[in-house]
């Protein structure tokens, strides 16, 4: 018996420390993977929340795995094309600090 | 203190302690093999909700799949470590703060505000058999199929806009 | 009558065509006329009409085929607001369709002539583009004509009254730039303004006319009308009727609004012709015509209307018997056979007036284009000479070249300048010869039938003062027209271009010839005993067949004789000598100058009207408007309050230190807030993402505190 309370805790934490990630780190390889994590923060939300309901219903309800489906599917589109990016500009730039990567300026 | 709170407690340890090591690992490498302890870490509650398909397919495409690419991206740049350099030194601490405000807030509004309610028991037994599997597939084909179909083009995108980009340019003419 | 049974509705649906038949020609020859030649012009013009003509004639088949009942062809709904429904509608019934012939049949054939006839004439002039110009208006005026004889209410009848007026205004100013003799002045284009002025005073009568109807009866649509007609207080139809009456003086020029058909004389001749004598100066006797219900129930307006006919038939006559000019005889001659008109149609004659019309449309139209061509021979004569001097100088004296020729100038429309023209254009001398019999009323010639029953029927319903002042004028008439004969083309040329005078080509004889045969047999349409036109009409009109008076013939006649005996004795038996007055001037003295001055009437009109009317003019313009409310009310009043206002209160204050002082801090506090904003655009995505966060800690935080 895991009262959900802990569940939503739990994704609540990944997510800020995703978010640290992202803020804090210069590495663009390491800020892709804080965005994962931020993702399966919330996947871990969805298929919690999901049970939750199925178990007050009493009826399976499958549509909370689906998205978590679909994310996974979009997360895997977008590291495709992210780390293809992030290949392209080390090949030009010769780094993949996000800090260098700053040319665009007022 | 039911074995299941026990064991819950010490898997969301994990979790987070794996998290963390992702964010504080001075080398990538490292940070990538944290977030595969904490995808598997999160793997294992998607089985105690009652989700073995989407577990499977947590190991398998990110722990498998996607972080293998990170891995072989990694060590491809030799980008393991970036020297330190002293732009904008308030970023960390602001975000640090931010971050803890933003836990707080969340705590606050699900805690005392939203107050959700339920428990969760762990699955029965049916629920890891075909049936719960084939049921799901119906409704992902029937009820989602428009939307699988458009994520299937949207791996396809994915895929062609991957290659375009790495493909070296040939000289036209 | 098998065909009629094919088609039992006949050709009525072709009634539109009397006005898009015209109609397309002159956009033809307005889109692509720049690149035909003269002769395709003309013809296409022509063929216009002539089609306009066409339909006219299978309208009036039709018409006869089917009993002669009134049909009416809808075509197009105008506007409808309230209860007022004003719709295009073509109305063809006998009296529409005769004058759909008359009107479409000398149409063409003046189309025709009008080929040769501005082939020279825009070479005299010296400007060939407007040959074009010339068709394009003439198809307009036959289009709006139709429109006018077709129309099924007042109100279209209106439209097409407006358009010939302006068909007619554009037309007399044709040469705009020039006199009549082609020396550069404005007096062309005054003579347009004049008679579209005049019109304009007519119509005016003919608006109030058309407002009392609406106001009365409430319907413009002629058979509601009448209808509707029976039912009011006679006062109301007299009002109506007498308003009309101005509409019809101004437009088929009868007294008092007759000035401005003598000058109209300055369009070219085909124009005179066919509009100052065949067609839209009838249009007012048509429109008493179609008027017969309304005048027959109010005797003291057909009294009116009949006076104003004859005293307008002998007063132009008179004038006529003092002019020079030869198309200045035939316009008063004019007016003087449309008093002949007017006053049959006033004496409910409506048949002898139609008649009348129709017969007067062929052989004056005749009348008219033997003048141009008589005016066209001495002008080709005058060149003819001028070449010949010209050449005589050259070998002369080199450098100044005929000179003298250039200071003369050559009227070749004054009969004076004319004489022995008999010898030279012997085919417009036979032709001018039969128009002259029939305007004159010699017996079988068209004019004596219609004048004769005019006569009669004034007689018979009672108007002997009428009669006898129509039989005055009937005198004259053949009085001016012996003078004339006399003068243009007897006796020994007054000037050299006379003696050169050549004879016009056959495309103008041509026509002319179908006139003149129509001239001579166009009594036939209704003989005494025959009655054609009376039964064709009785299908539209009340009326009563005409009878033959022997003794007004036979006076008539003798009448006429007379007069012609009398100006053979004055003009032809020993003839004008180049320089020598008029032989009446002498024994008539001031009544001989009262007729060369028109009677001063223009004269009159200048001081009584035209004087004060200017006066009042100048006086309001410059005193009123000028110096009292631009110089005054305006400059120093209005504009002086208000640039004091704006100059102090609004320059000053408001302007420049509120609005002025707003607007550039405005553009300094933008300017100092983008420079300090633009260290937030760094370039960092981090502090971007950050920004983010930001965003939604603070959203998160105001959903708490909320």
């Amino acid at each position: 018996m895991i009262p959900i309370n802990y569940y939503i805790i739990l994704s609540a934490v990944l997510f800020t420390i995703g978010t640290l990630g992202v803020l804090t780190r210069r590495n663009a390889l390491i800020i892709f993977m804080s965005v994962e994590l931020m993702l399966n923060a919330a996947n871990l939300a969805f298929v919690a929340f999901a049970r939750a309901r199925e178990i007050a219903t009493g009826q399976p309800l499958f549509d909370g795995q689906i998205f978590v489906f679909f994310v996974i599917a979009v997360a895997a589109a977008e590291v495709a094309v992210g780390l293809a990016l992030i290949v392209e500009i080390f090949k030009s730039k010769r780094s993949i600090d996000v800090d260098q990567m700053s040319s665009m300026k007022g | 203190m039911s074995l299941e709170l026990i064991f819950f407690l010490v898997l969301a340890l994990a979790s987070v302690v794996t998290a963390f090591g992702m964010l504080l690992s001075r080398n990538a490498i490292y940070s990538a093999l944290y977030l595969v302890m904490n995808f598997i870490t999160v793997a294992i509650f998607y089985l105690m909700l009652g989700a073995p398909f989407i577990a499977m397919a947590q190991i398998t495409v990110y722990a498998g799949a996607i972080m293998v690419l990170f891995l072989f991206v990694i060590m491809l740049l030799g980008a393991e470590r970036l020297p330190d350099t002293q732009v904008l030194p308030y970023q960390k601490w602001l975000a640090r703060v931010l971050a803890f405000i933003l836990v707080v807030e969340t705590g606050y509004m699900l805690l005392v505000r939203g107050k959700p309610q339920g428990e969760i028991i762990p699955p029965e037994a049916s629920a890891n058999m075909v049936d719960s599997l084939r049921e799901m597939g119906m409704t992902l084909f029937n009820e989602y199929l428009l939307p699988f179909e458009v994520t299937s083009v949207l791996l396809l995108v994915a895929m062609v806009g991957a290659i375009v980009l790495i493909r070296k340019d040939k000289k036209v003419g | 009558m098998l065909f009629s049974e094919a088609t039992p509705s006949g050709f009525f649906f072709l009634a539109p065509w009397l006005v898009f038949a015209p109609v397309i020609g002159l956009l033809i020859n307005i889109i692509f006329g720049g690149r035909f030649s003269e002769k395709v012009i003309g013809t296409v013009a022509s063929l216009a009409s002539g089609a306009s003509f066409i339909v006219s004639v299978l309208l009036a088949w039709s018409l006869a085929a089917g009993g002669g009942h009134a049909v009416s062809v809808p075509f197009a709904e105008w506007m409808h607001i309230g209860s007022l429904e004003l719709d295009w509608t073509f109305r063809v019934d006998s009296l529409s369709t005769t004058m759909m012939l008359v009107v479409s049949g000398v149409g063409t054939l003046i189309h025709i002539y009008a080929i040769g006839y501005m082939h020279e004439d825009v070479r005299f002039k010296n400007d060939l583009g407007r040959f074009r110009r010339f068709f394009v208006f003439l198809n307009l005026f036959i289009a709006a004509m139709m429109i006018l004889v077709s129309g099924d209410s007042y109100l279209m009848l209106f439209v097409g009254w407006e358009g010939v007026g302006l068909c007619s205004f554009l037309l007399i100013g044709f040469w705009y730039e020039m006199d009549t003799l082609g020396r550069p002045s404005w007096a062309n284009s005054n003579a347009g303004n004049k008679a579209f002025i005049t019109n304009r005073v007519g119509d005016f009568g003919f608006l109030i006319a058309g407002f009392i109807m609406f106001w009365a009866f409430g319907s413009f649509q002629f058979d509601e009308v009448f209808e509707a007609a029976r039912t009011v207080a006679p006062g109301i139809i007299v009002a109506i009727t007498l308003f009309m009456l101005i509409g019809v003086a101004g437009k088929s020029a009868q007294i008092p609004l007759y000035v401005w058909l003598p000058d109209a004389m300055a369009g070219p001749t085909p124009v005179s012709a066919l509009i100052h004598a065949a067609t839209m100066v009838t249009a007012g006797v048509y429109l008493v015509t179609r008027s017969a219900e309304l005048y027959m129930l109010v005797p003291q307006a057909q009294y009116i209307v009949a006076m104003t006919g004859a005293v307008t038939a002998l007063f132009a006559a008179t004038i006529a018997v003092g002019q020079y000019d030869i198309k200045k005889v035939l316009a008063y001659s004019t007016i003087s056979q449309l008093g002949f008109m007017v006053a049959a149609v006033g004496m409910g004659a409506f048949v002898a007036g139609m008649f009348h019309l129709v017969t007067h449309a062929f052989f004056k139209a005749l009348l008219f284009l033997s003048a141009g061509s008589v005016i066209l021979g001495l002008e080709r004569g005058h060149h003819h000479l001028a070449h010949a001097q010209h050449d005589d100088h050259g070998k002369g004296r080199k450098g100044k070249k005929d000179s003298h020729h250039e200071d003369e100038v050559f009227d070749p429309g004054d009969m004076r300048n004319m004489g022995g023209l008999r010898k030279t254009m012997p085919v417009t001398f036979w032709l001018y010869m039969i128009g002259t019999l029939a305007l004159a009323g010699i017996f079988p010639f068209a004019g004596f039938w219609s004048k004769d029953e005019i006569l009669a029927d004034a007689l018979k319903e009672g108007f002997t003062g009428v009669y006898w002042l129509l039989s005055i004028a009937a005198f004259f008439t053949a009085f001016y027209m012996g003078r004339q004969i006399w003068m243009v083309f007897f006796g020994e040329a007054r000037h050299e271009a006379a003696a050169h005078a050549e004879e016009s080509p056959r495309v103008m004889t041509v026509p002319l010839m179908v006139l003149a045969f129509l001239s001579v047999v166009g009594g036939a349409l209704n003989l005494p005993g025959m009655h054609t036109l009376t039964l064709w009409l009785e299908h539209t009109i009340e009326v009563h067949a005409g009878e033959f008076v022997m003794s007004v013939a036979v006076i008539s006649t003798l009448l006429a004789l007379a007069a012609i005996l009398l100006s053979w004795f004055i003009y032809g038996r020993d003839p004008l000598k180049a320089g020598q007055p008029d032989p009446l001037k002498k024994p008539l003295g001031f009544l001989f100058t009262g007729m060369e001055n028109k009677w001063f009437v223009d004269e009159g009109y200048f001081a009584i009207v035209i004087g004060p009317f200017k006066r009042i003019s100048q006086f309001l313009a410059d005193v009123i408007d000028w110096r009292f409310w631009h110089d005054f009310v305006h400059d120093t009043v209005i504009a002086g309050a208000y640039n004091w206002f704006s100059n102090i209160a609004l320059n000053r204050y408001a302007d420049q230190q509120g609005i002025d002082a707003f607007a550039n801090w405005l553009g300094s506090a933008t300017k100092s807030l983008s420079a300090t904003m633009r260290r937030v655009q760094n370039g960092f995505v981090r502090s971007y993402a950050l920004s983010v966060l930001l965003g939604v800690v603070l959203i998160v935080g105001y959903l708490i505190l909320k």
